[in-house]
């Protein structure tokens, strides 16, 4: 009963410091937010400083090594194969990125999960209809799709949104689904029925605090997939339109030079592992802070440094 | 000093949690002869089991550590044998069972194939312990042992699944057998024959038996001498009938005290006018299993109805149907002359706030993510009428006092209370709604009996002060026989007889009330004693 005392006694700071000391409980999680912040901050930011550096065409220091400084500091991270600084291409392919990844995350994973909740928590025939649409999604070659409908559509930043929403939303359906099946069945749910909880009540109250864990952490694992999947598409040239850019273009772009320009993949392909890294981070920390069972972990902590 | 089989000397254990240490057991001792029963009786979280699991070498090290003390077996410190050595002991020389054989069964394989590779792991040709396998299970009383070789664990029944378990555990000749808490999960009447099996095999082989468990009962009905332990330290140790009689540590004492089935029984009431909620001709198929067959109940205003019968029996199926958490096939449910079933549901939605219930695990039944005060205010946002939002807060409070509980906990989650104090938050909850008939699920089943009887006294006190009904649906009799007013048995699907709890107790008419009583344990070692002996002379009498 140790812990709950110690609960009780932390009560008096306010809810946001709380979570910020929670937050600084987790040093791990602490520093992926950090970068999280920082990269956000690049992606609103960056394109109105610092995209006139990242067009301009240099020739004479086409694939520039990095840690050069005669060029000035802007060629830190060496250049591309057009000699246009990598470090304010990444900066400036941020805002692009995220947009694309946010994006498409966002928009598969609360349609995906809605769907899911009816299709689990539903016993009419509506809830086959979305698991048959889910198997006709899953079976149908993501690219293929991808590649019929931005051949028919403007291949614009909403449009890969669009597609690549629409090939990972069976993902979110299927796991909220199985989940939904599962929390469906448990007494506290049978106790609110009794209790006279309306569907939607049960639905948004019981059900889906108790999957929404699981579906952050399967969010944040698809924003890398996300990522490199966007930079397939811009491989096969019915991506994001140069001069646009995103790291998984730059990744791509840089493919033919690996064997004597590293550099060219190495940064933007070293910005999507630690984007990912610091979102898989953050979000077991997130799992850990919003269940109350386990919450304690990072209140004990937290006491102990602070 | 004359050598034990095994002794215990002094056992400390520590578990390090994020908590702090916590002393699991401290200078625990006792010993074990041959052909001998010992049993461990404590509550959950007594440590009961630890130093049982400190000799088959469970205990997961770290986060647990073993700080002091000796386990001798045959006089060999078992602690400071190597990791090959222990192996060769465990399964052979002592074997374990455990409380849910499903759970320990592996069930992608055949028991004979189970039972077999237990001989042959500890090297035995195989074909020997095939034969072996066969006489074993033909001995814990396996119907046609040949075909059910081939069968897998979830074919088996609760009780054949635990003397499959037995049999298991018998298969090297073991010196020592410790059953933890072998009996809890099994029916009554199964019970009764898996202790019996156990006593006899105990005699066979003239192993010693270690038993662990928090029921008085079964320390009535088998043990020796029993060890009684609270919080970690053993508290009384004796003659298990000597303690029971005399009991001299205050915790021993109020343990007895606990126990069920001593209380008067209420006298037999009038039944007149309405019931308040009656089931008539209830019906319910799960595909081609009848559940329920045609059951009829009433409950009075005031009066708290117990139905009693073994799992199947479609107790639980009946609350469900009442409750039109499952909709049966055919019936009716009247609520002051309304029929629930024929109700939409927007008129159903009133009448909620009128029937309760209360689960039988209060783990589960409680939204782990939710606050004590979410719980028991969230009757009220569902509800809207009964009480303004500006109340709430007192009212949580009120609520929390009236069940035992303090008002500063309302911030607190479920995980953060024990079993006990959990089910009395759902308690709470379920007053919230201000019912007029709460349906108990089997509500105090998985709670400790010094628990279980505050928890009755609670409901007891409820009932006097709001004039509550209970449909109050158990498998101990016991509990029953303290707080019911009816009775209604019941066995697949069908009720076999219903009368007030004096009537049934001790005027039972029907052969499955007598055997359901039969088999129910009394606490007394004495009383165990003459009913053993007396089942001893009928079986004598039907052989001759």
């Amino acid at each position: 009963m140790t812990d709950t005392q110690i609960l009780s006694g932390r009560k008096q700071s306010g809810a946001l410091g709380r979570w910020f000391s929670m937050l600084w409980a987790d040093k791990l999680a602490f520093f992926a937010a950090l970068f999280l912040f920082v990269v956000l901050l690049c992606a609103i930011l960056g394109p109105h400083f610092l995209d006139a550096y990242a067009t301009k065409q240099n020739l004479r220091g086409r694939n520039a090594p990095p840690f050069d400084l005669t060029h000035g500091w802007i060629y830190v991270l060496g250049a591309d194969a057009l000699g246009r600084p990598l470090l304010a291409r990444i900066v400036v392919a941020a805002q692009n990125t995220m947009l694309v990844a946010a994006g498409a995350v966002a928009a598969s994973s609360v349609v995906g999960a809605a769907l899911g909740l009816v299709a689990g928590y539903s016993r009419r025939s509506a809830a086959q209809w979305i698991m048959r649409l889910g198997d006709v999604i899953m079976s149908f070659p993501s690219l293929l799709l991808a590649v019929i409908v931005l051949y028919m559509l403007e291949p614009s930043v909403a449009n890969i949104v669009l597609v690549l929403a629409i090939t990972r939303i069976p993902i979110y359906l299927r796991t909220t689904r199985a989940e939904v099946l599962e929390v469906r069945e448990r007494m506290f749910v049978q106790a609110a029925t009794v209790m006279g909880a309306s569907h939607r009540r049960i639905v948004f109250r019981h059900i889906l605090p108790v999957i929404l864990p699981t579906l952050v952490t399967i969010a944040t694992l698809d924003f890398a997939f996300v990522m490199l999947a966007e930079s397939s598409l811009s491989f096969l040239g019915i991506g994001i339109q140069a001069p646009e850019i995103t790291w998984g273009l730059m990744v791509s772009q840089g493919r033919p030079y690996l064997t004597n320009a590293w550099w060219l993949s190495f940064w933007p392909g070293l910005a999507i592992i630690l984007t990912t890294l610091s979102l898989n981070l953050l979000s077991n920390w997130l799992r850990i802070a919003l269940d109350p069972a386990q919450r304690w972990r990072l209140e004990m902590r937290g006491r102990k440094n602070g | 000093m004359a050598e034990h089989l095994l002794e215990v000397r002094d056992l400390s254990v520590e578990f390090h949690t994020a908590a702090g240490t916590v002393k699991a057991v401290q200078d625990v001792s006792w010993h074990l002869d041959r052909g001998e029963t010992l049993a461990i009786l404590g509550e959950s979280g007594s440590g009961k089991s630890v130093s049982a699991s400190a000799i088959m070498n469970l205990i997961d090290m770290p986060p647990g550590r073993i700080t002091s003390g000796t386990i001798l077996f045959n006089g060999r410190d078992m602690l400071a044998m190597s990791a090959e050595e222990r192996r060769a002991i465990n399964g052979a020389r002592i074997a374990m069972i455990f409380q849910d054989p499903l759970a320990h069964l592996n069930p992608v394989y055949t028991v004979g194939w189970q039972i077999t590779e237990m001989m042959t792991t500890h090297g035995a040709p195989r074909e020997e312990a095939r034969t072996r396998a066969l006489d074993l299970m033909k001995r814990v009383g396996i119907p046609r042992p040949e075909l059910a070789m081939n069968k897998y664990p979830f074919q088996f029944s609760g009780g054949q699944r635990q003397r499959l378990m037995i049999a298991m555990a018998l298969a090297c000749k073991p010196d020592i057998l410790i059953a933890d808490e072998p009996t809890t999960a099994l029916d009554v009447t199964v019970q009764a024959q898996v202790l019996e099996l156990l006593g006899e095999l105990q005699d066979e082989t003239g192993m010693g038996l270690l038993l662990i468990t928090h029921d008085l009962g079964v320390v009535a009905e088998i043990a020796d001498r029993v060890v009684v332990m609270n919080s970690g330290c053993i508290v009384e140790s004796g003659n298990a009938a000597e303690v029971y009689r005399n009991p001299q540590h205050p915790y021993t004492k109020k343990l007895i005290d606990a126990a069920p089935g001593k209380g008067e029984m209420p006298d037999e009431q009038e039944r007149k006018g309405e019931p308040l909620l009656s089931a008539i001709g209830l019906h319910k198929t799960y595909g081609a299993f009848h559940a329920l067959k045609g059951v009829d109940i009433a409950i009075m205003p005031g009066e708290t109805v117990a139905v009693v019968g073994e799992s199947g029996s479609g107790k639980s199926t009946l609350a469900r149907a009442i409750l039109r958490l499952d909709d049966p096939n055919s019936g009716q449910v009247l609520y002051r002359g309304r029929d629930l079933l024929a109700m939409s549901p927007r008129e159903l939605f009133g009448l909620r706030r009128d029937l309760q219930m209360v689960f039988q695990d209060p783990t589960q039944s409680l939204n782990p993510r939710m606050t004590v005060f979410q719980l028991i205010s969230e009757a009220w946002a569902i509800h809207p009428g009964i009480l303004p939002r500006a109340r709430w807060k007192e009212r949580v409070a009120e609520l929390l006092v009236k069940v035992g509980l303090k008002p500063d906990m309302a911030a607190r989650y479920p995980h953060q209370f024990s079993g006990g104090q959990r089910q009395r938050i759902a308690i709470a909850r379920a007053l919230a709604m201000e019912p007029k008939l709460i349906v108990c699920d089997e509500a105090v089943s998985a709670l400790d009996v010094s628990i279980q009887a505050q928890v009755i006294a609670l409901l007891d006190g409820l009932r006097r002060e709001f004039g509550l009904s209970y449909l109050f649906i158990a498998h101990d009799l016991p509990v029953v026989r303290d707080f019911a007013d009816r009775v209604v048995v019941m066995k697949d699907g069908e009720i076999v007889e219903e009368g007030p709890v004096r009537q049934i107790f001790d005027a039972p008419a029907h052969p499955y009330t007598r055997a359901l009583l039969a088999a129910s344990l009394d606490p007394d070692p004495e009383i165990q004693a003459a009913r053993r002996a007396a089942r001893n002379l009928e079986e004598g009498l039907e052989i001759a």
